[in-house]
């Protein structure tokens, strides 16, 4: 039996799709997002936390806070260096971090992160609160 | 202690070490975060096409199809014709269902002697269940992971995600891929350590991988959901990876020794894949025991290269040698006087 030339074909097929990820992206730059500060943010200086723990732990932080609100009743957040802060996605996070397309969701949209805080939290209070 | 699977398990916790080290201490980043991944991808393609390639080259003079149901012979009898297909429909068939399903592996049995010295043969499925879950699981990772190689990110891909973390509990989401590539792996090679037999043939090439892969789900989890990592960083230099144009090297020192741990591990995987027992891969599709039409009898198959070979039939044997065969008192099929009717 010669069957090569169909071996080939799988083959080429199969080191193609190996490959894909070059194929796909031929030709167009995928630059890491820039994030905007809002004027609010820029002005406070510090987050609740660090940058880089703030960066990759604030999923968590706020998953923390919740419980802490709903089941405890607790809303006041201490942090390492004494500061006190609500624990509010809405009022706290969210007021300094006004500009949610540039800021959140660059980043989120770049990771493909579709988090589930949105559903319930409206885009910007401010503007649903008049 | 066994070596086979001692040495194995170090050989993994050596390599992270390295890429671990070689980035947290030396400052390595652009070798264990570029380099090696390009070299890795670069053994795995022509790694790859070269093994597909020596089996195409290599001679299948004739059919030797396995069965596991009827042939087709007379018309009353009926035949199966997925296990013991005739058609090259048929065939596909067969080999669609191997692969997606691993039926020869559905029918490993177990012996077991019964008390009254009775052997019994039973299926014996574990083995093939943990199969299926270790290869879907981690199919769906794989193709998960496309997120840091696409940029916008593809709908499917989101849709898989999504189907992924159905059940929305913890925080970030649990991916139930991972937990089940994580345990199915775990159970594949606990099922070698410690059912005997299966030890007996287990080599230092059978556990490797699994400890590998092992690593590449743990180190996985735990980025995602416990020692967290720089997940923009990380994109911005896999799809650099895809895109030749890479971050700069402040981007590549912000991600953790952790992902190049986890990458480092990829690599490994990548380049060994070629010389292992991994090849199964490519291997399946060229099973001759299973991509045969089971025709054997209802067709003559020829060696395609046969080249003429000088036989001396019997008739011409007995040509040779009749006048002393009969003398002999040998029976002859042609007689003295036939032969020599012929000859006039």
């Amino acid at each position: 039996m010669n069957d090569k030339g169909k071996i080939v074909a799988g083959l080429v097929i199969f080191l193609v799709m190996v490959t894909f990820p070059f194929w796909y992206n031929l030709g167009k730059a995928a630059p890491a997002p820039e994030i905007v500060l809002s004027a609010q943010a820029k002005a406070a200086g510090a987050c609740v936390l660090p940058k880089a723990e703030i960066k990759t732990e604030h999923m968590q932080l706020l998953d923390v806070w919740r419980d802490t609100v709903v089941r405890e009743g607790q809303r006041v957040y201490v942090n390492a260096e004494g500061k006190k802060f609500d624990m509010s996605l809405s009022n706290t996070c969210l007021d300094c971090h006004s500009n949610r397309k540039e800021f959140c969701d660059r980043c989120h949209t770049y990771a493909s992160v579709d988090p589930y805080c949105y559903d319930c939290h409206i885009e910007d209070p401010k503007e649903n609160d008049q | 202690m066994n070596v086979k699977y001692m040495y194995s398990f170090l050989a993994v916790i050596v390599l992270f070490l390295i890429a671990y080290v070689g980035t947290e201490a030396v400052g390595l980043q652009w070798l264990f975060g570029v380099l090696i991944p390009y070299a890795a991808l670069l053994v795995f393609v022509i790694g790859f096409g070269r093994r597909v390639m020596s089996w195409a080259r290599s001679a299948v003079p004739f059919r030797i199809p396995t069965t596991c149901g009827q042939q087709k012979t007379l018309p009353w009898i009926r035949p199966n014709s997925i296990d013991n297909p005739t058609t090259t429909g048929a065939v596909a068939v067969r080999m669609f269902l191997e692969i997606v399903t691993f039926r020869s592996l559905f029918r490993n049995t177990r012996m077991k002697a019964k008390a009254d010295g009775r052997i019994t043969y039973q299926l014996e499925l574990f083995l093939w269940l943990g199969a299926l879950a270790f290869h879907y699981a981690f199919a769906t990772v794989l193709v998960r992971h496309l997120r840091f190689f696409m940029e916008p990110v593809p709908v499917p891909i989101k849709l898989i995600e999504t189907l992924d973390a159905f059940f929305q509990f913890g925080l970030p989401v649990v991916y139930l891929s991972g937990v089940v590539l994580a345990a199915a792996v775990l159970y594949l090679a606990l099922r070698r350590v410690f059912i005997p037999t299966v030890r007996y043939i287990s080599l230092a090439n059978d556990f490797f991988p699994l400890f590998l892969i092992f690593g590449i789900a743990f180190t996985g989890i735990l980025m995602r959901y416990f020692a967290k990592v720089d997940i923009v960083g990380i994109k911005a230099l896999t799809m650099g990876l895809v895109t030749f144009s890479f971050p700069e090297s402040e981007v590549l020192k912000g991600i953790s020794g952790l992902f190049y741990g986890h990458l480092f591990f990829v690599s490994v995987l990548l380049a060994y894949f070629p010389f292992s027992k991994l090849m199964h891969l490519g291997g399946i599709f060229l099973s001759p025991t299973r991509n045969l039409t089971t025709d054997t009898r209802a067709r003559r198959h020829v060696n395609p290269w046969n080249y003429p070979v000088k036989v001396h039939t019997y008739e011409e044997y007995e040509d040779d040698f009749r006048e002393k065969m009969v003398e002999a008192g040998l029976p002859v099929v042609k007689s003295l006087e036939a032969a020599a009717a012929e000859k006039e």
